[in-house]
């Protein structure tokens, strides 16, 4: 059962990583791609967790935490640069 | 049994809640409206799959591990603060003051207030 669940899971989130990668190359503003970009890191996240689900280790977790922390201060240093013209003033 | 039911429960909810997000974002009309949907939807979408993965390390494989709930606190922390900064480059580069909806005071948009003007507000408040 858990086997279905699974696939189920990865189905879903690979479709939502399929739509973020279609609004970042077709987005109506600067805003709407940088938001694409910070859901699949998300989603890329839940798809690592799914994968150490699926076989069995734990050795993805390292990877996902770095994720998590690039993915963050990407999208808050791209924000700066949008709003100030700088990341470190 | 029970565990298995749980488990899998955890990853459906969360694969459902990670595609709305997703989806959300290609569906809505307003920008402000497309923030809405990934930075709720997903994040409670990955919080799911973290649940599900912990439990199913716990329940299955008899090891307990606490990088799901950093990670979970991690993204849980951080999605508040992309929310806003993203939120704050659509009002300054879709909108101005003008077009946004009145704050029922006298004061502006926090956003647009200069220093110079929150600084006399500032000023005012203590010599009362």
């Amino acid at each position: 059962m858990i086997d279905y669940a699974l696939l189920f899971a990865f189905g879903c989130f690979g479709i939502a990583l399929l739509l973020n990668i279609y609004r970042v190359i077709k987005s109506p503003g600067i805003g709407d791609r940088i938001l694409a970009l910070d859901t699949m890191v998300v989603n890329a996240i839940a798809l690592l967790a799914l994968y150490g689900i699926h076989k069995g280790t734990t050795v993805y977790f390292e990877a996902s935490m770095i994720f998590a922390m690039t993915g963050f201060i990407s999208t808050v240093s791209y924000t700066r640069f949008v709003l100030r013209g700088d990341i470190i003033e | 049994m029970l565990a298995d039911i749980l488990i899998s429960a955890f990853l459906v909810v969360s694969g459902v809640f990670g595609l709305t997000g997703s989806f959300g974002l290609i569906k809505l009309p307003h920008p402000m409206m497309r923030l809405h949907a990934p930075t709720k939807a997903t994040t409670l979408g990955v919080g799911g799959a973290l649940i599900a993965s912990m439990l199913f390390f716990h329940f299955k494989l008899d090891q307990f591990s606490f990088h799901e709930l950093m990670i979970a606190l991690f993204l849980f922390m951080t999605a508040p603060v992309t929310g806003l900064f993203i939120a704050k480059v659509h009002l300054h580069r879709n909108e101005t003051p003008d077009t946004l909806p009145p704050t029922s005071t006298d004061r502006p948009w926090a956003s647009y207030e200069s220093d110079a003007e929150r600084a006399k507000i500032e000023e005012a408040r203590e010599a009362d």
